[in-house]
């Protein structure tokens, strides 16, 4: 790991004229920023750390929505109570994320800013062609093995898989990033990559991530996240899937569902189309396997990640049928 | 406390850490740190690079080479540690991160006179090792997942476990021991 400067923000404000700063980078929890230090693939000139920014860790949740700090560890937003009643999904998706340690570690701001695990990007000693690390340096990813890249908002110049589970659960609920001077939806923080496969997030040099905010709702309150993946723990998702689901009185209509995916997509992926045709209608199999299909409209393969696309909507289905069989 | 950003254009004479600072600029250059590690109880007084983790720190500067490092990229668990309580991997974490709290390590476990921690008796009850070189990070990482409530039950230890690997291929004995602990502890 190349040597940087290291200092240490006291407050947000300073934090946030330090992110303007040329070759400077936040570090929160480190699992990420580390970890890519050591492989190669980020140099900071200097490392700004926040994690010591007090007021900015806060879980405050209410029926109306849950108001999560930046510096909110993964692990202590799992376990809080109110989470795991009010947004059952968002507890599931980050006690399912990593491991323990790492979960104590990593910040819910720091979850967001969490870079593809694609094995190309990570690699830039055997492979330097990655637009993503060098724009216009080319993928090395298409062509090569493809069997965990994404299938859904890729582009020719990037196949990279977002891999967290957070901020698949984040979309299907409609939450927002605050970045101060800026909100955003959290669906829209985060870019596909077209082609600037470099550009991963909206935000702008001296923006820094204080909190993100998730409106309550009745769809949220019963929800859940699914993860397939190749071991039982501690992996990345083959395909994931949050959702939520609110019925009418009778208790087999729909009056709202919420689907996002994990694992298959360039970026934390909102199923719309897999939405609204099952919105009003009433909930059997059939009809709930035919509608996650549309999940894969403009699914594009590059062989062997092909099995992805036959596999996210029967994830899909199996959530929806597990929400439904919760009545 | 000012804020540390001062430091880059203006450094103070007698900062929290000595950051030189480069004056034709606002790149700082990389400089030396001075921490002070409440470790197992006693205090160390160290002076690194920006770049060194807590891991290097331990085994490199202190000696506490009970902390194991495996694949030092945050995958296996071997280095894990408490920081003020909590269980993280330490391969990953910057010694400047935790300048300032409290970390345990394998080291600090037992009682003074010798006297194992149930988790460590456990272990050795349950031959909850082969090669030994993951059981340092196995227990450290059981004291926690104990000790957060996340040890009710074998599934439930799998899962909370999940972030040590043993390529010897202990685990169910490891399961067992958690188990054991756990109820001892209770």
């Amino acid at each position: 790991m190349r040597d940087f400067s290291y200092l240490r923000a006291d407050n947000i404000e300073a934090a946030r004229n330090a992110a303007a700063l040329p070759g400077a980078m936040l570090l929160a929890g480190g699992t990420t920023l580390i970890d890519l230090a050591k492989c190669g693939v980020v140099e900071p000139a200097t490392v700004i750390d926040i994690s010591h920014i007090e007021g900015l860790n806060a879980i405050d949740v209410t029926a109306d929505r849950a108001l999560i700090g930046a510096l909110a560890k993964m692990s202590h937003v799992a376990d809080h109570a109110e989470v795991k009643s009010l947004f059952p999904a968002v507890s599931e998706a980050l006690w399912q994320a990593a491991s323990a340690q790492l979960r104590n570690m990593a910040t819910i701001g720091g979850n967001l800013m969490q870079r593809t695990r694609c094995p190309y990007f990570r690699d830039p000693a055997n492979f330097p062609a990655c637009n993503k690390r060098e724009p216009g340096s080319g993928c090395s990813a298409i062509g090569g093995v493809t069997r965990g890249h994404a299938v859904l908002g890729v582009s020719e110049a990037c196949i990279a898989t977002y891999p967290g589970d957070l901020a698949v659960a984040l979309v299907a609920f409609d939450a927002e990033v605050d970045l101060g001077e800026r909100r955003l939806k959290v669906e829209d923080f985060f870019l596909a990559p077209g082609a600037t496969a470099e550009q991963e997030h909206d935000i702008r040099p001296g923006e820094v991530i204080t909190a993100i905010e998730i409106p309550g709702s009745a769809a949220a309150r019963r929800s859940t996240y699914i993860k397939v993946r190749d071991r039982q723990s501690y992996e990345f998702a083959a395909a994931s899937a949050a959702v939520g689901l609110e019925l009418e009185g009778d208790g087999r209509t729909v009056r709202d569902i919420r689907v996002a995916l994990g694992g298959v997509a360039t970026k934390p992926w909102r199923a719309r189309a897999v939405e609204d045709a099952l919105k009003g209608k009433a909930l059997d199999e059939a009809t709930i396997r035919e509608a996650s299909e549309l999940a894969m409209q403009g699914a594009v393969d590059h062989g062997a990640n092909h099995y992805k696309i036959a596999l996210a909507p029967r994830v899909i289905a199996r959530a929806i049928l597990k929400l439904g069989e919760t009545a | 406390m000012t804020s540390h950003i001062q430091t880059i254009i203006d450094p103070p004479e007698d900062g929290h850490f000595r950051n030189g600072v480069a004056t034709d600029g606002l790149i700082p250059s990389p400089t030396t740190l001075s921490l002070n590690l409440a470790i197992n109880g006693r205090d160390h007084a160290l002076d690194v690079e920006p770049r060194v983790t807590l891991l290097d720190a331990l085994r490199e500067r202190l000696h506490l080479t009970g902390t194991k490092k495996g694949c030092d990229q945050g995958q296996c668990g071997a280095c894990t540690v408490h920081v003020d309580g909590e269980r993280v991997l330490a391969c990953l974490t910057l010694a400047a991160l935790v300048d300032g709290r409290t970390i345990t390590t394998i080291e600090g476990l037992a009682d003074e006179d010798g006297t194992l921690h149930a988790v460590q008796a456990a272990f050795l009850e349950q031959d909850a090792f082969q090669c030994g070189y993951c059981t340092p990070g196995q227990i450290m990482s059981a004291v926690a997942c104990i000790r957060e409530g996340h040890a009710g039950s074998d599934d439930e230890i799998r899962e909370y476990m999940a972030g040590n690997l043993c390529r010897c291929g202990a685990y169910p004995n490891i399961v067992a021991a958690v188990r054991q602990a756990a109820q001892e502890l209770r």
